[in-house]
């Protein structure tokens, strides 16, 4: 089947769709078929607006290898920034 | 061989009357011809599946894939529509069939119909196919690879949909089902239990289950592509099409 465990998250921030910059509000997290990718399966992510429709969307497909990397690196860097900054 | 036709989005009247986007591919100079619903996969209405639809209509069969997202995210692209109707767990049965039943009514009354429609799905859609083919008249029907026809989504899974094999009674037509034995979703002994069903019920049907393939072995696009199988599955398609939508 095509679809697996979502874990679905609220954010602030903000993302580059295909037309312009706009805030994200939500993001999901799942193992499923890419679209895109050249893999079996992947570790997906959809950082979202969905009050501004479907399109408001940056999509990621990553290697299961990758996220953990990615995953790691993002924990690092918060860890190591200087007191007070985050 | 004449293997000229013409592709084109349309409207079409689905679920509850409501118009929605359609692609619709038919052969040039071979009346009568024989209709397909082709029903896309999970990740949407994309170029794939219309790559498909064309193949039909080369193959001289007028086919036509209705967009099943359309509701979800009119006019988005494919993969962000896709992405919206996954979120909120995937097509509703009864949507499904109203828009493959709607799909099914205008190929029938297309100029140089045969009159006979069958409906094929691959991935979601293979289950979604065979839902079609209980729930509406056709002339015959492929299940490619369709999970949760037996067995329903493992906990977490945002796909709401249960499993249907009690509806094997009320198949309209033959079915023709091809799997991938290295396929988790579904799994061998849920083929082997809807085959079971449907010999109890009385059914036509014949399956094939292909070694060294797994789910999506059609997709052209993708690593889990096994041209073997792909191969001899479209022939599989045209021997059955063949028997029940010409003539």
């Amino acid at each position: 089947m095509c679809t697996y465990l979502t874990e679905k998250i609220t954010v602030a921030g903000s993302g580059k769709g295909t037309a312009s910059w706009f805030s994200l509000t939500d993001a999901t997290v799942y193992l499923d078929h890419p679209q895109h990718a050249p893999a079996e399966h992947t570790l997906n992510i959809d950082f979202l607006n969905p009050a501004q429709g479907p399109s408001a969307r940056v999509a990621v497909e990553l290697t299961a290898e990758s996220a953990r990397a990615l995953a790691q690196a993002i924990e690092a860097t918060l860890e190591s920034a200087p007191p007070g900054l985050v | 061989m004449n293997d000229a036709l013409i592709a084109e989005t349309i409207s079409i009247t689905g679920h509850g009357g409501e118009e929605i986007e359609a692609y619709l591919a038919r052969p040039i100079g071979r009346e009568p011809f024989g209709g397909v619903v082709v029903i896309h996969h999970m990740p949407g209405y994309d170029g794939g599946t219309k790559e498909i639809t064309r193949r039909f209509a080369a193959h001289g069969y007028a086919a036509l894939m209705p967009n099943l997202y359309h509701r979800d995210a009119p006019g988005a692209s494919p993969d962000d529509a896709a992405a919206t109707a996954r979120a909120k767990g995937g097509v509703p049965d009864e949507r499904l069939v109203g828009d493959v039943g709607g799909a099914a009514d205008h190929l029938r009354a297309l100029e140089g119909s045969n009159g006979k429609v069958g409906v094929i799905g691959y991935c979601s859609g293979g289950r979604q196919s065979f839902l079609a083919a209980v729930s509406l008249p056709f002339d015959a029907a492929v299940d490619c690879y369709g999970a949760f026809v037996v067995g329903t989504p493992p906990e977490g899974m945002p796909l709401k949909v249960g499993p249907i094999v009690h509806l094997a009674p009320n198949l309209s037509c033959p079915l023709l089902g091809l799997f991938g034995a290295d396929d988790q979703y579904p799994s061998p002994d849920q083929v082997a239990e809807l085959d079971k069903a449907l010999t109890e019920a009385g059914k036509p049907h014949e399956f094939h289950s292909y070694e060294g393939a797994g789910h999506a072995f059609f997709a052209t696009e993708r690593p889990s592509y096994r041209p073997e199988a792909a191969t001899d599955g479209w022939q599989k398609i045209w021997d059955f099409f063949g028997r029940y939508l010409t003539a």
